[in-house]
């Protein structure tokens, strides 16, 4: 079963490569057909609403040019960020990695003597796997997001960056309310009645737990000003409510001015949810007057090799993402495994270049190979990250890693690819290998075609009849027919089965 | 005008039926064509495995081979969209000045088949005849890479007999991907029985496409499933004619259907 199969996160160690957890996730109907569902819905809806603009295509280019600008002077404005926060009297932390991020929240949190927190779905406190080192230090961390709460509850890993819980079905979610909250014996399916008994938890958290925790989605270096953008309104109470508030930002979070919120507020909710404006915007600069918010606040600024992926001019692009999830939800590949394939916090095509460099291309050499290449991300990302593009860039890194080896060297397909090289590098060799080809093939083919072929090949034909060598080549045709008079109608020729 | 055809290593091979198709299209709308016997492969296999240090010589080899081509047709978007997309970025790559010139001297003018002839030559109906049902597959790299947009429909729309009907999800991929079928077999495999189940619908006889890759890809599955129908590159189509057809792939996939059924 591919949930319980998946190995916990986040991991800077070989995880379970992609093809293998995908082949467990596929065997889960269910899970293919929430997903396919889900993502087609949201597919159809963001369609709709992008084409209501008629500058989107301006406005992808701004947010485009506004986050390259920021990586390129990052240092200049994360200082310019730091003295705007400081001057509206928050205190900013710096993190270099998961583990320093985590003892700063944990420091801050046993400091007013709490040993709850309650918290805003986030992806990066996801990423440091803060809920598990707070738990190590005796400190409970209640997820406020419903979706983000299913998956705590079920003691899973979420498989969308926006939608945590798509793999999972109403019925699923009832017999896990009924199994862990109290007071739900007759909780029905009911999306509402759901949403109520989660309600009726969450109430309890919000009035008692003295430290917030949230990401974030937008930092302003000019302002200090924190944004967060939310479907449903328990970040807000989050914000407002506990007496402490600890953000967690990821240094690539930065914008350099509130002008810049504009472009990003318009792009981000028709991309992800597909709606003209996002339900709940909060912005957070520094303390509000006493009794109206927060007594403190923490922004802790997290690298966790961040600056590492700014050295890689191509790679880069990937901080460029805003979490939208457009990727995820038209993307052919992930539509069938799910997100739990790419064992990984960001999943789908952005997981595939986001992960593999912030973790290394070593241990994590299959994910960008999680692909068919159809550019169909590069289409729908509002930042136009070349996925593609970063994704071939990294497959390359893949390749020259493996070559280090002397193993990698001797892997069969290095050693077929290095051959074929030399093969195509000269027209003499290669009409030589289509003459080989069609000698070696007597061997498996019938009736016209191959219907199985040995080793890694074998995925190919076991659905598929494979076509032969023609019994002319295209050249050897070419050649004859510039030999004889040439004829006014090409030869009759069988080229397919 | 004078065409130098760019068959690719792929369709020599396996479907020399396409490039004969093209020549007897070509020359029938009064093109001289050239097929320089130097050619091998445009390296993308290689490039998109990440080989692309093992690429760089086929990028070479291609510009010698075609430079000073007038025009480079082919019956491949995706080996098109490798030259026009990726062989300025493998040049910079490699800082190689030389080759970044001739590659940007080069590739304006290296088309695929449909758009060179709706585009370029400025030619919907080609004069063809062709009494079947077809549906069209419109490939990842020709849609997002080349922007072919509908050239190939307008062609397909001037076809006389042909009964065209849309397939339903033509924006999504098919699963090929080159190696991902290989290394990804079970989800290009899941990938593939949508598309299929997408081809059936429609209940073409033919289902066409300007890339032989992806045909090869839902034509396996096709003919493994026994469904009857056949896989068809667009020019094979287009060079079909009411005075006797010039056939080469089309007829004999039209006997092995009768064949199989």
């Amino acid at each position: 079963m591919s949930r319980e199969g998946v190995p916990p996160l986040p991991t800077k160690r070989p995880a379970m490569a992609f093809e293998d957890a995908a082949r467990l996730s596929l065997g889960d109907t269910q899970l293919r057909f929430n997903m396919g569902k889900a993502t087609t819905t949201i597919r159809g809806k963001r369609t709709k609403v992008v084409d209501e603009m008629p500058d989107w295509e301006a406005l992808r280019e701004a947010g485009r040019a506004i986050k390259d600008r920021t990586l390129r002077h990052l240092d200049k404005y994360l200082i310019q960020l730091e003295e705007s926060v400081a001057r509206v009297g928050g205190k900013v932390h710096w993190a270099a990695d998961a583990e320093d991020a985590n003892r700063i929240v944990a420091g801050l949190v046993k400091s007013h003597g709490a040993r709850e927190v309650v918290k805003i779905k986030s992806l990066t406190t996801d990423e440091i796997g803060l809920n598990e080192a707070l738990a190590r230090e005796g400190i409970a961390a209640y997820e406020t997001d419903l979706a983000e709460l299913i998956i705590q509850l079920a003691d899973e890993r979420s498989s969308h960056i926006l939608v945590p819980a798509i793999h999972k079905s109403r019925a699923e979610i009832r017999e896990l309310f009924r199994r862990t909250l109290e007071g739900t014996e007759g909780l029905s399916d009911d999306p509402k009645a759901l949403a109520a008994a989660a309600r009726t938890h969450l109430r309890k958290k919000f009035l008692t737990v003295p430290v917030a925790i949230s990401g974030v989605n937008f930092g302003v270096a000019e302002t200090g000003t924190v944004c967060i953008v939310e479907s449903e309104g328990n970040g807000r109470m989050c914000l407002t409510l506990p007496k402490v508030l600890i953000s967690v930002m990821g240094v690539e979070k930065l914008i350099p001015t509130w002008r810049d919120l504009e472009v990003y507020l318009q792009l981000l909710p028709r991309s992800s949810t597909a709606e003209r404006m996002n339900p709940y915007t909060s912005f957070w600069t520094g303390l509000a007057p006493p009794g109206d918010g927060p007594d403190e606040f923490h922004l802790v600024l997290l690298d966790d090799g961040r600056t590492k992926v700014l050295a890689d001019r191509i790679g880069r692009q990937a901080l460029q993402c805003i979490r939208c999830s457009a990727c995820l939800n038209v993307c052919p590949v992930y539509q069938r495994t799910g997100g739990h394939a790419y064992n990984s916090v960001y999943p789908g095509p952005i997981g595939a270049i986001l992960t593999p460099q912030l973790v290394g291309v070593e241990n994590a050499g299959s994910l960008p190979y999680a692909s068919s290449l159809c550019g169909y991300c590069y289409e729908v990302c509002p930042v136009k990250i070349n996925i593609p593009e970063v994704l071939l860039h990294l497959r390359g890194q893949v390749v020259r890693k493996k070559q280090e080896s002397f193993l990698g060297r001797l892997s069969p397909e290095n050693v077929s690819m290095q051959g074929l090289a030399k093969v195509f590098s000269t027209p003499r060799r290669y009409a030589a290998m289509q003459k080989l080809g069609r000698l070696g093939q007597k061997l498996v083919v019938k009736n016209g075609v191959i219907d199985r072929l040995p080793g890694s090949l074998g995925g190919w034909t076991a659905v598929r009849d494979v076509y032969p060598v023609a019994q002319q080549t295209f050249r050897e045709w070419w050649a004859e027919r510039e030999r004889t008079v040439k004829p006014k109608l090409p030869p009759r020729e069988e080229t397919r089965p | 005008m004078h065409v130098s055809l760019f068959i690719t290593c792929f369709n020599d091979t396996l479907f020399p039926g396409t490039g004969k198709a093209m020549v007897a299209l070509l020359e029938r709308l009064g093109h001289t064509v050239a097929f320089p016997m130097g050619q091998t492969c445009c390296g993308q296999m290689h490039y998109n495995s990440g080989y692309q240090r093992e690429a760089l010589p086929m990028v070479r080899h291609f510009v010698e081979v075609f430079r000073d081509a007038e025009v480079v047709v082919s019956p491949s978007a995706s080996c098109v969209s490798m030259v026009q997309e990726v062989y300025a970025r493998v040049a910079e790559e490699f800082g190689d000045e030389t080759l970044r010139r001739e590659v940007a001297a080069l590739a304006p003018r290296v088309f695929e088949l449909s758009m060179f002839l709706v585009n370029e030559l400025g030619v919907e109906d080609v004069g063809a005849y062709f009494p079947h049902r077809v549906t069209f597959h419109t490939t990842c790299h020709s849609m997002r890479m080349l922007h072919i947009g509908d050239a190939p429909q307008r062609l397909l729309r001037k076809v006389r007999g042909i009964d065209l009907v849309e397939l339903p999800k033509a924006d999504e991929c098919c699963g090929f991907g080159g190696t991902f079928a290989v290394k990804n077999a079970d989800t290009s495999i899941a990938m593939l029985s949508d598309k299929i189940r997408c081809v059936l619908d429609t209940r073409a006889e033919y289902c066409a496409s300007a890339d032989n890759s992806c045909l090869m890809h839902i034509g396996g599955g096709l003919h493994r499933q026994r469904t009857g129908v056949n896989p068809i590159h667009l020019a094979e189509i287009l060079a079909c004619t009411e005075e006797g057809m010039p056939a080469v792939g089309v007829a004999a996939a039209t006997a092995a259907a009768e064949r199989n059924s």
